[in-house]
């Protein structure tokens, strides 16, 4: 039921008063411009850090060796020990409930000089030895070829899977890879997968597209490890909380490597567990103070609203007067000071919520542009949901009618006589 | 038509109770044309208002076409106010930023008739107190004699039973008064009862009945054949004064 009265009424009453209905809305479109920019900055910080880890198994943690930091059995204090092949074995017999265990050892760095050379091209890049199960827990897609496989680990075969960048350095554009050779750190592997990691985050520093990985044992062998590990990827069985599985590991391989118990430095680890949830508690906190202060700008906004009613009607007490004493009752009173009220600020709400989406578009259009690599930004598509935006204009409508309520019950608990009387 | 026995109505503000109306008793038949006078003080616009359900009274009986009006739901009273009466104003109480058309179509409006309907009745009424050329023409650009035709065409566009006029001629000069006076005339002799409060003889004496009213109680009622008499009084009563 379009009311042609009504709409005409709100307009001229707005338009009387230009510059104060402007200032109101104001109020309103700035609390809901400021909720929309918050909110959608917030979830640009939450998207381009949680989009680097959101891949990894949440269920993983991650251990490695640092030196001792108490003396025990005899052993002095700081001193280096490595993981070893032995623990493979006695942690799958030991702890039960690991779904995946991958060793990982790190091959020579490419801050060493070039580690890579194929022809008259070099070039330094992360070297990895890891089992198959590695991929589980990290996950990397195929974008060519295979990924390392078991057969690959039990015959030590001599080939890599290597990252993107690693394409781009050392084979010409148009070059397939795929069968090709490498000469890493002197010997020669044949390339049988081009690889991307699907999280952005890379174990032991350095960009994930400059990775090598070759398998493990043939690491192992090729550069005289010996029965060394650096390092170990594990993910719990499913239910079972990563963090028990971490404890009960460390606690472990301290015994066997003779550490001290309370020394909390020689075994590190890394949780993403915990991890996850710090984040996800710091986004949450992120998004509940969005709201807490977008409301209450809101809110004052509202407020404002409220009180310019009540100034109309104070101003309009004849008018409504008149309407009352030729038969308005006051339920079309009521109506039509809510329906201005609803109309202002759902009309300052919606230009607000327009132009902060507009902005934030804007902001994602600039970043993706800058972002040619896209590895180091820890802040991407800023956006605000489609329940977000629905939730922020049923916060309007309410908060206009309730804008427009105390106003239209002051309007209605005056008589009409007195109304008249009112010059 | 309208019937108040004994009634009763005083104003308190703070610890003050000004009693205005002290019991009044008043028989008005349908097709009357009355005028309540009275000096300032007096409650002739308080019992216009009771009479015109803008305003309630303590105590005593009203009754409006055979009903009893009293502690009516403001829906309710303003639903009969809509029906039956019509309202001419001192200072015509247009709404400014309305046209004399639309002015007019209000009550209307308020009855849910639609647009265009309300729209073309409210032609025909300002049709009938010669305005038709100034339809379109808001309050501000009208003289006072016209804005009081645009509200009589107002008051008369719900085809109400009574019509309530409170000092209509009060804001505008004797011509235009007397313009004002014939189309109430006109309006009485179509059948419908219409009530004016003044302080004007000479408008009052263009009324069939007269009452007077003095501190809250109707002094005199005077009826058609002895306005003569009365406009006499009335007279030596200002001179003395």
């Amino acid at each position: 039921m379009f009311d042609l009265d009504l709409w005409k009424e709100i307009l001229s009453a707005l338009k009387k008063n230009r510059m104060r209905s402007f200032m109101t809305a104001f109020g309103v479109f700035w609390g809901i411009f400021m909720l929309i920019i918050m909110s959608g900055a917030g979830k640009a910080l939450e998207n381009g850090v949680m989009d680097g880890i959101r891949a990894f198994a949440s269920n993983s943690a991650f251990f490695w060796t640092e030196r001792t930091s108490k003396p025990y059995k005899g052993f002095q204090r700081g001193r280096q020990w490595n993981y070893t092949n032995t623990d493979i074995e006695y942690i799958k017999a030991n702890v039960k409930d690991i779904e995946y265990l991958s060793p990982r050892l790190f091959g020579p760095r490419g801050y060493e000089g070039d580690n890579t050379i194929r022809g008259k091209k070099t070039g330094s890049f992360n070297i990895y030895g890891d089992y198959p199960e590695f991929f589980k827990i990290d996950p990397w897609t195929p974008l060519k070829g295979r990924l390392i496989n078991q057969i690959d680990i039990i015959q030590s075969r001599k080939v890599v899977n290597i990252g993107e960048r690693v394409v781009e350095v050392m084979f010409d554009k148009d070059e397939d890879p795929i069968g090709q050779y490498l000469k890493i750190n002197g010997v020669y592997f044949q390339v049988v997968g081009v690889i991307k990691g699907e999280t952005r985050v890379n174990i032991g520093g350095g960009r994930k597209n400059e990775t090598i990985i070759m398998p493990f044992t043939t690491m192992q062998k090729t550069y005289n490890f010996g029965d060394d590990v650096h390092f170990f990827s594990v993910t719990s069985a499913p239910g079972v909380p990563v963090s028990r599985v971490e404890a009960r590991l460390k606690e472990l391989l301290k015994s066997k490597h003779k550490i001290a118990p309370d020394d909390m430095q020689a075994v590190g680890s890394f949780n993403i567990e915990v991890e996850w949830k710090k984040y996800m508690g710091l986004f949450t906190g992120i998004q509940i103070l969005t709201w807490i202060v977008g409301i209450g700008t809101l809110m004052a906004g509202v407020i404002g609203v409220s009180n310019i009613m009540l100034v109309i009607i104070k101003e309009r007490t004849q008018e409504i007067g008149i309407q009352r004493a030729i038969g308005a009752t006051p339920g079309k009173v009521i109506m039509h000071i809510v329906a201005e009220s609803v109309f202002l600020t759902v009309m300052a709400g919606y230009i607000g919520l327009a132009l902060g989406v507009g902005l934030l578009e804007l902001l994602n259009m600039a970043l993706e542009a800058a972002s040619s690599d896209a590895d180091s930004i820890f802040f991407r598509s800023p956006e605000v949901s489609f329940q977000m935006a629905v939730g922020a204009l049923s916060v309007l409508v309410i908060s206009g009618i309730l804008a427009g309520l105390i106003p239209a019950k002051r309007a209605v608990s005056i008589k009409p006589i007195d109304a008249l009387r009112d010059e | 038509m309208i019937s108040l026995k004994n009634v009763h109505k005083s104003y308190v503000t703070g610890s003050n109770s000004l009693h205005v109306l002290k019991g009044i008793d008043l028989e008005i038949q349908k097709g009357e044309f009355v005028s309540i006078m009275g000096s300032s003080g007096s409650g002739k616009s308080t019992l216009l208002n009771i009479l015109g359900i803008l305003d309630n009274y303590d105590d005593g009986a009203y009754y409006l076409n055979g009903s009893l009006v009293k502690d009516m739901s403001e829906k309710k009273a303003a639903q009969l106010r809509n029906e039956l009466v019509g309202f001419v104003f001192q200072s015509f109480n247009l709404i400014s930023f309305k046209n004399a058309m639309e002015n007019v179509a209000l009550p209307l409006y308020y009855q849910g008739v639609n647009r265009k309907k309300r729209n073309k009745i409210a032609l025909e009424y300002l049709d009938k107190v010669g305005l038709l050329d100034w339809a379109e023409h808001l309050p501000n650009e009208m003289s006072g004699g016209q804005k009081q035709r645009v509200a009589i065409a107002r008051s008369l566009i719900s085809q109400p039973k009574i019509i309530f006029a409170d000092e209509p001629t009060g804001a505008l000069d004797t011509t235009t008064s007397y313009e004002v006076m014939e189309i109430l005339k006109e309006i009485n002799a179509g059948g419908i009862t219409v009530i004016l409060v003044t302080h004007e003889h000479d408008i009052a004496a263009m009324t069939q009945k007269i009452v007077r009213l003095k501190d809250g109680r109707i002094d005199q009622i005077i009826k058609n054949g002895d306005l003569k008499h009365f406009q006499h009084q009335y007279a030596k009563e200002l001179e003395t004064a």
